[in-house]
């Protein structure tokens, strides 16, 4: 396409290399979605999407405006302004049984050291807090315990009111990354290389009180945890920048299983070293996580891995499904997963197993990392290493969203509603199933026409 | 929209008419007649021969109290235009039968001389010797060096064509008086002033006998007062006697109603909102207003300073004097706005009149269909109304508001309209003798507004009298009031249908006559006819409009000319009185009835003939009537919609022997044609209208370039399937100028989104980005060999899938495979046409059809929800499918582009009139294919 544009011979280099992602090719026929809304609101990047409720979500990033939006009309309900900075976490807190009326609040933390809980429904200011020494960069609500913690440089519990009812010292100047609830009311927190358990402790003499303990401190990973994500009940998941992979158990926090390097051509070996030294960390770095119930799905690098927690190993990836890094990954309820990436695209994959095929040649996996290797289909969706008698599984690519034309920092998916991505370029992109939209606009012209009375016959 | 291609099927060629006649019958206001002679070589616009001029043309001429009757000056103001038409001649003719030679010095029981405001008159003529048939608008213009202070003048909208002044009388009616109204308005000014200076004057002159008086009866002593001094007293009492008879003139001038102007939004110094007159008085009853209005003074009272001039006694001879031209009269800027307006009427009544009313009819269905007219039309113009439907709105306000006892009345007709029953064509050759109504058949009259025509004409026979001053060929056709009070049903009706033209035309000697006779003869304008009995005795030459203001009788019978049987008799007489002028207003007006649902009786009356053939030339058609339900009522004694001289024997027997080529040259020049052929049109195709005039130039050259385009590019048809089925097509090429004409031969296929402007960006230098496809769908694009270009290049690659790419460089087309057929016919690379206003006609036709097949496919309840809660939903899928396929015969992609003008209806139609869309992106994954050439 490019080519013919341009008009052969003189083609730029690097376009060649493109050729080792898979592509889906123009007909996607599994590719529900074939309506976009462009949302407008944004002057800088997009960073976070929360969801609200059924039909509703909020956008943040980096120009400090959080916006909240419809996710079936695409409009724009409110733009709250407040943070000076941009924003570093967002988090949704809707209201215990306590209130009459469910109220929809979200927390929004910012590099101006400020978190502010806004109201959904009137688009105001609850509160704000500017209390912090450093900037929050994770939240998390508890919603059990009614608290929500903020994790910076330090530890601190808060109450609905936003009293401050506990912290912990001063943990590290790079803070808490990431932090994920356990049972009996304990946390994990992501600080650095290291894995701190915290424990929520009623205190004696208020009702409300809680304090806060340092558990402990696992130090299992060889360098700074990007991705922090509970499985289960029993199960959370780590990645890390270098690419470990560590499932712990949640009640004792002890290591279950890892999988160290396991998409690393260490592990074949026919691989040579030199080739894994030049390998930059971020082609391997576990950027996010996402999990169900018996898979946990790791964005790593360009590529996606599909691990089986039960056999613990990785039974599907793709090694390259993005021209760069995944950003996020997750999973939907048919069996696909959704993923994007810095270059600014979406891909929607299916997990598929594959019929067992006698004497398939296994791809080598340094060839089919760098694209050297003989364009072969087989090898792009390679099922890899599995063991004779399981199923082999692949992801294979059932259709891709082209719309951003900067990295896709993170998407939301709204069900039947659609898709909302939001990216580098300040725009997030509502994505819809056109054929359910374009019945449901009939269904509203028929309703509109019934209203006007224009149903009956004029006599 | 309505095009002749579409029209021209109907005509020619054995196997094309198996196809057509499968198909529904058009409805009948699309088609036009079959012209008889076409076989013969001869083409229809050859008929009318003899006149002398070459082209239509509005001529104002004065009726001289120095010289007579003279032609002032011609718009267009080109001596080819009117050739050898003697317009000195015509200007005789024209200028003679004015009626409203009015009033001439002091009338009986005023001790002072009295203006007149009077209406001006509109009156058809034709000179069938010269060929030259004219609307004339008689009106009087004040000037105080003339004789009785006015000067009558003319101006006449001269045209070979008979039929296009009686069908566009209305209009050009409205239009005129405007013009009209400019002039008077300059004049009264003007006027105005002229009486300020002349006041001074006197004073001054006054001022200067009495000095040389008293000094005279100082230096006398001798007790007895010579002749001298006896003549300066007779002098100085005259002079005081003039002034005050100025000082009344200019009372009179400035008491002019004012406020009726005013509040009709009638800016003095802009000429085209000047309403109707009818409007105005309309307005002028619903809130009756102190006549002392600060808005005149302030028209008046800007009088530059001026240096007062002694007056002689002796003034000189009428003769001698040099008198005012008209400019002088009204004011320069009067003056230039009027002839603005003239020139504005030349141009909208420009060319044949089957052009002028083919694109009435159009652009009035086209307004009813707001639900997809937005989508290939350009809205904008639709919104301007016609003059006539402002008229009328303003009327049907009128009425409700004004009057209690009107309200019963107009419930009734107002069911009667909401049924949808348009008028059906109705014409007649009104020649009223309204003073014989008056004598003796007032009560048969006045239900006779549907007796023999024949009896009419009987009087007119018996009853042409008065001297007889130029004795040949001067017919006077029909004449008009402008339509005050078409507020009843009687009002819309007409005469029925004459038996043929020659016996509703009756030779009417011209003559000078007082207006009383020529009122009666010529029809009238409508104050006139509206004033009671009493009242016009006591002004019998004349109406002055002054008592306005304080008469209620009057305006109580202005607006319920219905009246219920207890009103008192001579109100009942007048209000009948009123009735017949009425007939006359309606019978000079076609009325067309597309009434789809539930054809009337007069549809079926139209002479069909067994093949289909219909002869009647599409009607002037008034669009207010749908959207002004309840303001006026239906007519529901209208018997049928022929039209007497359309039955004429040139209509008749239809021989189709036209070639296809020669067809496609008809469809194709119309005009053209008429002007070599001919002298009834004019050499350029007509402006529809003169809003959309630069409009109608974009078009012509958007369809000559599309034309070149499918007739260039092989590959025309996927390009054009992609515009319609909503993917946008980006036009790329390194010459800015050939690309932004190809976009422009494009934008024609590419619907409308919304009311706004068409989705189309000529010329784009930047890289596109998602949300230029949402908002465009026709983009061209600079392509450049620097890195910015590459870029430009990347994001056309990134974004492939939203688009189409048309290659004006290497011509090359990258774009989703078209298999269908409407393209085909939209675009067929063989086409015989030839001229790019009739391609962009030809290609409006056709959209329109895929618009009404959208339409269908939105509305239909079935095709989008379940009949039952039970149903599933794949066999609403399917049964969509078949809808499309089946029962709207489209193939393949053809469902595409169905579907997306579907979409289109759908989002236009439940959007929020106060917010504007969301503009959403929608898009296929379908493969694209490479075109070359």
């Amino acid at each position: 396409m490019l080519r013919w544009l341009i008009g052969g011979g003189r083609e730029p280099q690097g376009l060649a290399e493109k050729s080792s992602v898979q592509t889906v090719g123009e007909e996607q026929t599994q590719n529900p979605y074939t309506e976009l809304l462009v949302l407008k609101g944004h002057q800088d990047i997009v960073r976070f999407l929360v969801q609200i409720d059924d039909c509703r979500f909020a956008s943040a990033g980096d120009d400090g405006i959080v916006c909240l939006w419809n996710a079936q009309t695409g409009e724009k309900l409110f733009e709250l302004h407040g943070h000076t900075h941009k924003i570093t976490a967002i988090a949704p807190f809707s209201s215990s049984d306590a209130f009459e009326e469910k109220r929809h609040l979200i927390i929004t933390a910012s590099a101006d050291r400020t978190v502010i809980v806004w109201d959904c429904t009137s688009g105001r200011q609850v509160q704000k807090v500017s209390c912090f020494h450093s900037t929050v960069k994770c939240l998390t609500v508890l919603q059990r315990l009614d608290v929500w913690l903020s994790g910076g440089s330090d530890l601190c519990v808060w109450n609905r009111k936003l009293d401050l009812l506990c912290k912990t010292s001063h943990l590290t100047d790079a803070g808490i990354s990431a932090l994920v609830e356990l049972p009996k009311n304990c946390v994990a927190a992501a600080v650095g290389k290291e894995l701190i358990i915290f424990r929520l402790t009623d205190s004696n003499n208020e009702s409300e009180g809680w304090n806060v303990l340092e558990v402990k401190r696992l130090v299992d990973h060889q360098d700074n945890i990007l991705s922090l994500v509970s499985v289960n009940d029993l199960t959370f998941v780590t990645g890390s920048h270098v690419g470990e992979l560590i499932v712990w158990d949640a009640l004792d926090w002890t290591k279950q299983a890892s999988e160290c390097n396991f998409w690393d051509s260490s592990v074949h070996p026919d691989v040579q070293p030199e080739i894994k030294l030049s390998q930059s960390p971020n082609e391997t770095s576990v950027q996010h996580l996402t999990s169900d119930e018996e898979y946990v799905f790791a964005a790593v690098g360009k590529g996606i891995y599909v691990y089986n927690l039960q056999m613990k190993c990785v039974i599907a990836c793709q090694r390259t499904a993005h021209d760069s890094s995944v950003l996020h990954i997750e999973k939907l309820p048919n069996r696909q997963l959704i993923s994007c990436s810095e270059d600014g695209s979406v891909r929607i994959w299916e997990l598929r197993e594959k019929q067992q095929l006698p004497a398939e040649p296994v791809p080598t996996g340094f060839f089919n990392m760098w694209g050297f290797g003989r364009a072969n289909k087989q090898a792009n969706q390679a099922a890899k290493k599995m063991q004779e008698n399981t199923p082999m599984y692949f992801l294979e690519l059932v259709g891709d969203l082209i719309g951003h034309s900067s990295a896709v920092q993170m998407f939301l998916y709204f069900g039947e509603l659609g898709l909302a991505t939001c990216s580098a370029d300040h725009l997030i992109i509502l994505w819809k199933d056109g054929e359910r939209e374009s019945s449901l606009r009939s269904l509203t012209l028929f309703q509109k026409l019934a209203q006007n009375g224009d149903l009956q016959l004029k006599l | 929209m309505i095009s002749a291609p579409d029209v021209v099927a109907f005509t020619k060629e054995e196997e094309l008419e198996d196809d057509l006649y499968r198909e529904p019958p058009l409805p009948e206001e699309y088609s036009v007649p079959l012209f008889p002679f076409a076989g013969h070589g001869a083409n229809p616009w050859a008929k009318v021969a003899g006149s002398k001029f070459t082209r239509d043309f509005i001529l104002i001429s004065e009726f001289s109290e120095q010289v007579g009757p003279q032609p002032l000056l011609t718009i267009p103001d080109d001596a080819k235009v009117s050739g050898t038409f003697d317009l000195n001649y015509f200007s005789l003719r024209i200028m003679s039968v004015d009626y409203q030679a009015s009033f001439v010095g002091h009338p009986p029981g005023s001790a002072y001389p009295k203006l007149n405001f009077v209406e001006d008159s509109k009156v058809v003529l034709g000179d069938s010797k010269e060929g030259a048939f004219a609307y004339v608008h008689h009106l009087t213009l004040y000037d105080l060096e003339a004789r009785g202070f006015v000067r009558p003048f003319c101006m006449a909208y001269i045209s070979a064509d008979e039929h296009k002044i009686m069908q566009q009388f209305q209009e050009l009616s409205a239009e005129f008086s405007k013009a009209s109204e400019c002039l008077k308005t300059g004049n009264r000014k003007a006027f105005a002033n002229e009486l300020e200076k002349k006041l001074k004057d006197l004073d001054y002159t006054r001022t200067v006998l009495h000095n040389e008086t008293e000094a005279q009866k100082k230096a006398n002593d001798k007790g007895y007062y010579t002749t001298q001094a006896i003549e300066k007293a007779n002098e100085l009492a005259s002079v005081e006697k003039s002034i005050i008879e100025h000082q009344d003139l200019l009372r009179q001038i400035r008491s002019y109603p004012y406020r009726k102007l005013k509040e009709s939004e009638f800016h003095p110094y802009e000429p085209e909102c000047a309403l109707d007159r009818a409007d105005a008085g309309c307005d002028q009853d619903l809130a009756p207003s102190d006549p002392a209005e600060p808005g005149e003074t302030h028209l008046y009272t800007h009088i530059p300073s001026y240096t007062p001039k002694l007056i002689k006694a002796k003034s000189a001879k009428c003769f001698d004097k040099k008198l005012k031209t008209l400019e002088e009269l009204c004011d320069v800027y009067f003056f230039t706005q009027t002839l603005d307006q003239l020139h504005h009427i030349e141009r909208t009544f420009r060319g044949d009149v089957c052009y002028l009313l083919t694109e009435q009819i159009s652009r009035a269905l086209l307004k009813q269909q707001s639900v997809t007219n937005f989508l290939f039309e350009d809205v904008s113009f639709l919104d301007e109304k016609p003059p006539e439907k402002q008229y009328r709105g303003c009327q049907g306000l009128g009425q409700d508001a004004m009057d209690g006892k009107c309200l019963e009345e107009s419930l009734t007709p107002k069911v009667v309209v909401s049924l949808g029953s348009y008028k059906s064509s109705v014409e007649c050759v009104p020649i009223k003798m309204e003073q014989e109504m008056e004598d003796s058949e007032e009560p048969k009259m006045s239900e006779s507004v549907t007796s023999e025509p024949q009896e009419n004409l009987d009087y007119l026979d018996a009853d042409i009298k008065g001297s007889i001053s130029s004795g040949e060929s001067i017919e006077v056709l029909g004449t008009e009031k402008s339509g005050s009070g078409l507020t009843k049903s009687e009002s819309q009706a007409s005469l029925p249908v004459m038996p043929s033209p020659q016996a509703g035309r009756s030779k009417v000697g011209s003559r000078r006559t007082v207006s009383e006779d020529s009122i009666e003869v010529l029809s009238t304008c409508p104050s006139e006819s509206l004033i009671p009995e009493d009242f016009k005795a006591s002004y019998p030459s004349a109406i002055n409009e002054e008592p306005y203001a304080d008469n209620d009788d009057e305006r109580g019978l202005r607006f319920a000319p219905r009246l219920s049987p207890g009103i008192a008799d001579e109100q009942d007489d007048v209000s009948k009185q009123e009735s017949l002028v009425q007939v006359d207003a309606a019978c000079c007006i076609g009325k067309e009835s597309p009434n789809f649902l539930e054809p009337l009786p007069e549809l079926g009356q139209k002479p069909c003939e067994e093949d289909g053939v219909v002869r009647i030339p599409p009607q002037p058609y008034r669009a207010a009537e749908q959207g002004l339900r309840g303001g006026f009522p239906a007519h529901d004694s209208v018997p049928g919609g022929l039209l007497p001289y359309e039955l004429d024997s040139r209509y008749l027997s239809g021989s189709r022997e036209v070639s296809k080529s020669s067809l496609d040259e008809c469809s194709d020049s119309t005009s053209y044609i008429s002007s070599a052929a001919s002298t009834c049109s004019d050499r350029t195709p007509s402006p529809a209208h003169p809003a959309c005039q630069a409009g109608e130039r974009h078009r012509k050259r958007a369809g000559q370039n599309a034309l070149r385009f499918i007739r260039q590019y092989p590959f025309a048809h996927p390009a054009i399937y992609s515009l319609l089925s909503g993917r946008t097509l980006v036009v790329l090429g390194e010459d800015e100028a050939m690309v932004k004409k190809l976009v422009t031969a494009l934008s024609i296929f590419v619907p409308n989104c919304g009311v706004y402007a068409k989705p189309v960006k000529h010329w784009v230098t930047s890289p596109l980005h998602l949300v230029d496809f949402q908002k465009w769908k026709l983009i061209g694009l600079q392509r450049t060999v620097s890195p910015a270009g590459v870029n430009v290049l990347h994001a056309l690659s990134r974004y492939s899938r939203y688009l189409s790419i048309l290659d004006a460089d290497s011509k090359t087309l990258r774009c989703p495979l078209y298999k269908g057929t409407v393209v085909a016919r939209l675009a067929d690379h063989r086409t015989q046409i030839k001229r790019g206003s009739t391609y962009y006609m030809h290609v409006q036709s056709i959209l329109t059809q895929l618009c009404s097949k959208a339409f269908l496919f939105t509305f239909c309840h079935h095709l989008h929800l379940p009949i039952s809660e039970r149903e599933p939903e794949e066999s609403v899928v399917n049964r969509r499918m078949n809808f499309l396929k089946l029962q709207l015969g489209l193939a393949n992609e053809d469902v595409k582009i169905v579907q997306y003008l579907a979409e289109l209806l759908k989002l236009h139609y439940i959007q929020e009139p106060g917010r504007g869309g969301s503009p959403l992106l929608r898009f296929d994954y379908v493969p694209s294919f490479l075109y070359k050439i």
